[in-house]
C-alpha cells in the first residue's frame, strides 16, 4: 500500500517535469513563430535587432511590429547611420525559393521601418536564404529562430 | 512491285534481331544487369609510362579498363565480371576472342583493346564483341595526348553504352558543384568541378565569398552561378577554361536562380526587387534584357524546354510553392502541380519528355518526375532533405544533393551528392573530397 503510494508520487513527479520542459519550449513559440530571446541581440538598450516569421510567411507579427517601431524610433535619433536588413529562411525549403523568401522578409521589415519615417536610402536589404542559420539544430525551435530578418548597422 | 517492297521490308525487320542479340533494356529498373567482361587493354611493346602531374602511370591499358568497369558498374545496367576468371590473354582476345571461353564465365559482351603510348601520343583501339552471337559489334581507334587517357576510357564506355542500350551515353561528362566545409551556421562554399566519376577534381573559387547554384551551359565550357561577391548577390558567368568571370547584367538588386537557354545564348534567372521576384532573360551577345513574368508573387527556378519554346518555373502565386509552365515569351501560364504539399526546383529533361522536381510533403523531401502537362507524377526517392535535381545529358540519370538532420546538439550535419536512375533504381552516393551541394551535369564533352 505504502509502496504503491510512493510509486504514484514518483510517477506524478515525472509527469510534472515532462510538462515543465514542454511548456518551457512551447513558451518560446507561438504557433510556429519564435517568441523567445535566446538568439536576439540588441542595437541599443531595449532595441532588439531581429524579428521572426512563420513558416513560408513574410507577414509581420504584432511582436515583430513592436520591435520594428522601437528600431525606427532609435534610427530617427541616429540619423547618420545606415542599415542592412538581412532576410533569412529555415533549412526546410528549396534553396532558390528561400533566397526569394529571405528577400521578401527583409523587405517586409524595411517597408514597416519606412512607414515609421526611416528613409529607404538608409536601408538596404540582403537575402541569405537558408545559408546562414543562427541555430544549427534540425528541430522546430531551431527553424523558428532561423526564420528571421536582422537589422545590422552598415556604417 | 508492291510485293517486292514488302519482302524487302520484311527482310529488313526480321534481320535486326540477328544483329542485336545482346541488348540492355533501360526502360525499367534493371535488376538483372548485363554480364560484361572488360579485358585489360593490351599495352603494345615499346610503349612508355605516362607522366601526369608529377605522377607516373604504369600499365595504362589496365587503368583504362578499370575506369570503364567502374562506369559500367555505377550505371547499374552492366555487371562487369571479375578479371581473375578471364582465361584469354588481352592481346589474343583483342584479335580473335575464343567465344566459348567467355561464354563459360557467362559474359554476354566483351570489351577488348590495345594501347600504344609514345612521348606525346596515346593511340587506343577497342572492340566490343557479342559473345552470344560470336560477332564483333564495334571497332574504333582514337589518338590523343597521353594525359587524356581517362577521357579515352569514358569515350569507350559511352560507345559501348550506346551500342548496347540504343541511347547516348553520359560518361564523358563533368559535374560542377558547390564544395562545402565548416560549421553549419557559417559554411564556406567553393565552386568545384570534377569528371563524372569523381576524378580530376578542381576548385574554381577560393571560398572568400558565398557561391551557389552553378549550372553548365549546354553548348560550351561556360558556367553561370550566384556569387555574394562584395555582399551583392548577383548572377555571374564563368569561363572554366580561362577563369574569366563577369557579372551578368546590371540589376539594382539580387539576381539568382540562373540557367542557360538550350542554345546557350541567353541566361534566364530571377531578379528580386522590393520583396518581389520575377523571371528575366538576358541575351549574352546583345545584352538585351527581357522581363518574362510580371506577378506580385515569387517567381523563380526557371528552366527551358530543350526546344526553347517553353519554360517551367516555381511560383507561390497560388499561396504556396507550385510548378508552372508557360511559353518562353511569358504567355499562357499554366499550373501543373496539384498534389499535396509543395513543389519546387523544376528542371526540364534534355529529352523534353519529363520535368524533374523536388516535392515537400509532411516533413519529407522527394525527388520526382512528371510529364510537362503535370501528368504521370512519379516520386523516385524520399528523404529528410534533398533537392535540386540535374539531368545527365541523355536524360536517364538525376544527380541531386541530400542534407542530414542534425542531432539535439546541432551536430552531425552533412551535405552529399547522390544520383538515381529515372526508374527509381540504382541510387548512389557520389564521393566527393568535401561535402557537396547544387550539382550540375555537363553535356557530353566529345559532342
Amino acid at each position: 500500500m505504502n509502496f504503491k503510494r510512493v510509486l504514484i508520487v514518483v510517477l506524478a513527479g515525472i509527469a510534472l517535469t515532462a510538462c515543465a520542459t514542454q511548456s518551457k519550449k512551447a513558451g518560446q513559440m507561438q504557433s510556429d513563430v519564435y517568441t523567445g530571446s535566446d538568439t536576439v541581440e540588441f542595437l541599443a538598450t531595449g532595441v532588439k535587432d531581429r524579428v521572426f516569421f512563420a513558416t513560408n510567411k513574410s507577414t509581420l507579427t504584432t511582436a515583430a511590429r513592436d520591435t520594428l517601431r522601437k528600431q525606427a524610433a532609435w534610427m530617427r535619433k541616429k540619423a547618420k547611420l545606415t542599415f542592412t536588413i538581412e532576410g533569412h529562411a529555415d533549412e526546410r525549403g528549396t534553396r532558390e525559393y528561400n533566397l526569394a523568401l529571405g528577400e521578401r522578409r527583409a523587405n517586409s521589415a524595411k517597408d514597416y521601418l519606412m512607414t515609421y519615417g526611416i528613409s529607404g536610402s538608409r536601408l538596404s536589404v540582403l537575402s541569405y536564404g537558408k545559408e546562414r542559420p543562427v541555430n544549427s539544430g534540425s528541430n522546430p525551435l531551431a527553424w523558428s529562430q532561423n526564420r528571421r530578418s536582422v537589422t545590422v548597422k552598415a556604417n | 512491285m508492291k510485293k517486292l517492297i514488302l519482302i524487302i521490308f520484311y527482310l529488313f525487320i526480321f534481320n535486326i534481331p540477328a544483329f542485336a542479340i545482346v541488348e540492355v533494356d533501360i526502360t525499367r529498373g534493371n535488376l538483372d544487369p548485363l554480364p560484361i567482361a572488360v579485358s585489360p587493354l593490351h599495352v603494345e611493346s615499346g610503349s612508355k609510362d605516362i607522366k601526369q602531374e608529377g605522377k607516373i602511370i604504369k600499365n595504362v591499358g589496365e587503368k583504362i579498363s578499370k575506369v570503364i568497369e567502374t562506369n559500367f558498374k555505377r550505371s547499374g545496367l552492366f555487371n562487369p565480371l571479375k578479371k581473375d576468371s578471364f582465361v584469354q590473354n588481352p592481346d589474343i582476345a583483342h584479335v580473335k576472342p575464343r567465344f566459348e571461353d567467355w561464354n563459360l564465365i557467362k559474359a554476354q559482351a566483351l570489351v577488348t583493346g590495345s594501347v600504344k603510348v609514345s612521348d606525346d601520343k596515346l593511340r587506343v583501339e577497342f572492340r566490343l564483341w557479342d559473345v552470344v552471337a560470336a560477332k564483333e559489334m564495334i571497332a574504333l581507334a582514337f589518338s590523343t595526348t597521353p594525359d587524356n587517357w581517362r577521357r579515352v576510357a569514358h569515350i569507350i564506355s559511352d560507345k559501348v553504352y550506346e551500342r548496347l542500350t540504343g541511347e547516348e551515353g553520359y560518361f564523358d561528362t563533368r559535374i560542377i558543384y558547390v564544395s562545402e566545409t565548416g560549421d553549419k551556421t557559417q559554411r564556406y562554399k567553393k565552386l568545384a568541378i570534377m569528371d563524372q566519376d569523381g576524378a580530376n577534381l578542381k576548385y574554381l573559387t577560393l571560398g572568400n565569398e558565398l557561391v551557389l547554384t552553378p549550372r553548365f551551359s549546354p553548348k560550351n565550357q561556360l558556367v553561370t552561378y550566384l556569387s555574394y561577391f562584395r555582399n551583392l548577390p548577383r548572377v555571374y558567368l564563368l569561363d572554366i577554361e580561362t577563369g574569366v568571370q563577369e557579372v551578368v547584367g546590371d540589376f539594382p538588386g539580387m539576381t539568382f536562380a540562373p540557367r542557360f537557354s538550350p542554345d546557350g545564348k541567353k541566361i534566364i534567372m530571377s531578379f528580386a526587387k522590393d520583396g518581389n521576384s520575377d523571371i528575366y532573360t538576358l541575351n549574352l551577345s546583345t545584352r538585351v534584357v527581357e522581363k518574362i513574368t510580371e506577378h506580385s508573387s515569387i517567381d523563380t527556378s526557371p528552366s527551358y524546354s530543350p526546344d526553347g519554346k517553353y519554360i517551367c518555373f516555381n511560383s507561390d502565386r497560388s499561396g504556396l510553392q507550385q510548378i508552372y509552365v508557360m511559353r518562353s515569351d511569358g504567355s499562357n501560364v499554366k499550373r501543373i502541380t496539384f498534389g499535396k504539399g509543395l513543389y519546387g526546383t523544376p528542371v526540364w529533361s534534355p529529352r523534353g519528355d519529363l520535368i524533374a522536381f523536388t516535392r515537400v510533403h509532411k516533413g519529407k523531401f522527394y525527388i520526382g518526375v512528371m510529364r510537362p502537362d503535370g501528368s504521370g507524377e512519379r516520386l523516385l526517392t524520399e528523404n529528410f532533405y534533398q533537392e535540386a535535381p540535374s539531368w545527365s545529358p541523355n536524360g536517364r540519370v538525376l544527380i541531386f544533393y541530400r542534407e542530414t538532420k542534425t542531432d539535439s546538439d546541432g551536430k552531425g550535419f552533412s551535405a552529399k551528392l547522390w544520383s538515381i536512375d529515372l526508374t527509381g533504381y540504382n541510387e548512389r552516393l557520389i564521393e566527393t573530397e568535401t561535402d557537396g551541394s547544387d550539382p550540375s551535369w555537363s553535356s557530353l564533352l566529345s559532342k
